[in-house]
C-alpha cells in the first residue's frame, strides 16, 4: 500500500532554531530519505516553504477568490511530506516514528486512495 | 440423511464455536471484515438450506470456508468487472483448492484479528464493540444497548471502524515481542470494558441468552488459549472469574442489590474461583506483575473471606495501593480509599478520597459519591445525606438505586435524631 506521511511542525521554533541544530536535523533527514530509498520504501518527498508564502485559491458559484496565508492559522503547519511504499499500516507507521519530524512535531499516515 | 433439527443444531454451534475464526480467516488476506461477515452469514444460510437435505458435511468450517470464499469472490466480480476477478481471487487467499479446503483445519487467526481491532489506530471506544461483533458476530443493536448507544449509532461506529481496518492497512498479526505487551493491553482493556458493560446488564432478560459478560469471559478464554505465556491474560481470565463466581450473590431473594461486604461466600462459586486462582497463579510464576493480575489479586483476598470468614482489609489495602502506583486511576484511588478505610480507619479513607476527588474528574462517578457517602455516615458527617443524592442521580441499575435510597432515607433517620455532627 501507499501512504503519505504528513509532516506538520511549529514553524516559529525552526525558525528561532540555531543554525548547529538545523544543520544536524537536515542531516538527520538526509540519512533518513537514504535509509527508505534502501529499503525501497522510498516513492517522493518534498519539503516546502513556511506557510507564509502559501496561498489559498477557491473558484465557487463561477468567482474565483485568492487569499494570502495557509489553508488554516494553526500552530504546527503542513511542513513536507513523504510519499512511501508500506506492506501495512505498522511499517508506514513504523517509518512514520523514524522520521526526524516526529520528534518536534507530528506525521499525520494517510493511506492513498489509488484510483 | 440427517434431519433438518440436526442441521440446525450443528449450524448453530458452528456459528457459536467457529464464527470469529471464521471471520478473521476469510477477512485477513483483504483485511475485507463486512465482505467477510456478508460472505459468512450467506454461506450459513445457505447450510440452513442444504443441510437438512443432503447431510451435515465432515468438516462444517470447511464447507463454509468454500461457500463464503464463492460468495466473496462473487461480489468481487460483480463490483470490479470480469477483468479485475483475478485481482479479487488474490484478495481472497489465492486459488485455494476447495477440495483442500473443506477437509484442513482452518488455521485460528482470531488473535490476529482482535490485534486488528483494537490497533492504536482504532478509536478507543469502539474497540471492544468491533471484538464483540467480529469475533463473536453480536449484532450492533445487542452491543448497542449495553454501551447505551443508539443501534444506528453503533452500527454506524462499527461500519466507519471496519472501513477504516481496510483502507488504513491495519494488520491482522500479532505485534514482535518488543511491542507486544503495550498492543496484548489494549486488547485486554477491551475485553475488560466489554464485560464491565456487560456486567450491568447481567441480570436483564436477554431473549438471546447470550450476555455480555459471558462472551467477554469466552474471549478471555481464547486470547489465553493463543497466548498461554502472557501473565496479564491470564490474570485479566482470573479477575473476570472471580467476579462471576460471585453472580449468584449479587441480589436477595427479593431481587434486590447485596454489596460484597454483606454477601453469604455460600453463594459463591467454587468452580469459578478454583478456576481463577488456577490462572493467577500460573500467572504469577512468570513473574511479570500488572495491572490485570494485581487487580485479580485483590478479588482473590475477597474471596479468602469464604475460609477465614473475616476479609483482610490490610492486604486489600496494600494492593490497592501497588495498583495505584502502576496505574494512577481515579478509579482505583476511589477503592483504594475504601480499602484504607476498612483497613485503618474511616476518617483516614475519607481524607484519601477527598483528595482523589480535588481533581475534578470523578464528579460524574457514581461509585465516588457511593463510596463517600458511606465513609462520611460512618464518621457521621451530615453530608452524607447530600452524597448519597448524587449517587442515586447518577446510578443506572434500579437494584443499586433502591439499595442507595434505602441507606439514603436510614442517613436521614439518623440525622434528624441529631447523632449527626
Amino acid at each position: 500500500m501507499q501512504y503519505l506521511l504528513m509532516i506538520h511542525s511549529d514553524e516559529a521554533a525552526m525558525q528561532q532554531a540555531r543554525k548547529e541544530d538545523i544543520q544536524g536535523i537536515m542531516a538527520a533527514y538526509g540519512a533518513y530519505t537514504q535509509a527508505m530509498k534502501e529499503a525501497g520504501a522510498y516513492l517522493g518527498g518534498e519539503r516546502l516553504h513556511p506557510s507564509s508564502n502559501a496561498t489559498v485559491v477557491r473558484a465557487q458559484n463561477g468567482k474565483t477568490s485568492v487569499l494570502n496565508g495557509p489553508y488554516a492559522e494553526i500552530k504546527e503547519q503542513l511542513g513536507g511530506y513523504y510519499l512511501i511504499e508500506a506492506a501495512d499500516l505498522d511499517a508506514a507507521i513504523g517509518w512514520a516514528a523514524r522520521c526526524p519530524g516526529a520528534q518536534f512535531g507530528a506525521i499525520e499516515v494517510r493511506p492513498i486512495w489509488p484510483m | 440423511m440427517n434431519d433438518g433439527g440436526e442441521a440446525a443444531r450443528t449450524a448453530t454451534r458452528v456459528a457459536r464455536e467457529s464464527y470469529g475464526k471464521l471471520v478473521a480467516f476469510l477477512a485477513a488476506p483483504g483485511r475485507d471484515v463486512p465482505g467477510a461477515e456478508d460472505a459468512l452469514s450467506e454461506a450459513f444460510a445457505s447450510a440452513l438450506e442444504n443441510w437438512p437435505t443432503r447431510g451435515v458435511p465432515d468438516n462444517p468450517e470447511g464447507w463454509l470456508v468454500v461457500a463464503a470464499r464463492r460468495r466473496m469472490l462473487d461480489v468481487a466480480r460483480r463490483r470490479r468487472g470480469a477483468e479485475a476477478a483475478s485481482d479479487a481471487l488474490a484478495m481472497i487467499g489465492g486459488e485455494l483448492d476447495d477440495a483442500a479446503a473443506s477437509e484442513g483445519p482452518i488455521p485460528d487467526r482470531r488473535l490476529a484479528l482482535m490485534f486488528a481491532c483494537a490497533h492504536p489506530a482504532i478509536d478507543e471506544a469502539i474497540r471492544a464493540p468491533l471484538m464483540l461483533q467480529t469475533i463473536l458476530g453480536l449484532d450492533a443493536a445487542a452491543i448497542a444497548s449495553a454501551f447505551l448507544v443508539s443501534p444506528a449509532a453503533m452500527g454506524q461506529r462499527l461500519a466507519r471502524a471496519k472501513a477504516k481496518i481496510k483502507l488504513a492497512g491495519i494488520p491482522f498479526r500479532i505485534p514482535e515481542t518488543d511491542e507486544l505487551a503495550e498492543r496484548l493491553g489494549a486488547v485486554l482493556e477491551a475485553i475488560y470494558a466489554a464485560f464491565a458493560h456487560g456486567w450491568a446488564e447481567a441480570f436483564a432478560d436477554d431473549p438471546r441468552g447470550r450476555n455480555l459478560a459471558e462472551e467477554a469471559l469466552w474471549l478471555g478464554r481464547v486470547v489465553v488459549a493463543l497466548a498461554p505465556e502472557e501473565p496479564e491474560a491470564l490474570g485479566l481470565l482470573a479477575l473476570m472469574l472471580y467476579a462471576d463466581s460471585r453472580r449468584a450473590a449479587r441480589r436477595d431473594s427479593s431481587g434486590s442489590y447485596v454489596p460484597l461486604s454483606e454477601q453469604s461466600p455460600a453463594l459463591w462459586s467454587e468452580g469459578a474461583i478454583a478456576e481463577a486462582e488456577a490462572a493467577l497463579r500460573i500467572a504469577g510464576a512468570k513473574r511479570r506483575p500488572g495491572r490485570f493480575q494485581l487487580e485479580a489479586a485483590i478479588q482473590s483476598a475477597h474471596a479468602a473471606r469464604r475460609q477465614t470468614g473475616v476479609t483482610d482489609w490490610p492486604a486489600i489495602a496494600t494492593l490497592y495501593d501497588a495498583l495505584f502506583a502502576l496505574t494512577g486511576s481515579p478509579v482505583v484511588a476511589v477503592n483504594r480509599a475504601v480499602a484504607v478505610a476498612n483497613a485503618h480507619s474511616a476518617a483516614a479513607g475519607l481524607r484519601l478520597l477527598e483528595s482523589a476527588g480535588a481533581a475534578g474528574r470523578l464528579e460524574g462517578y457514581q461509585s465516588f459519591w457511593a463510596a463517600k457517602a458511606d465513609l462520611q455516615a460512618r464518621v457521621r458527617d451530615a453530608g452524607a445525606a447530600d452524597s448519597y443524592r448524587r449517587a442515586i442521580g447518577l446510578e443506572s441499575d434500579a437494584a443499586t438505586r433502591a439499595f442507595l435510597l434505602g441507606r439514603l432515607s436510614a442517613t436521614e433517620a439518623e440525622i434528624a435524631s441529631k447523632s449527626y455532627l
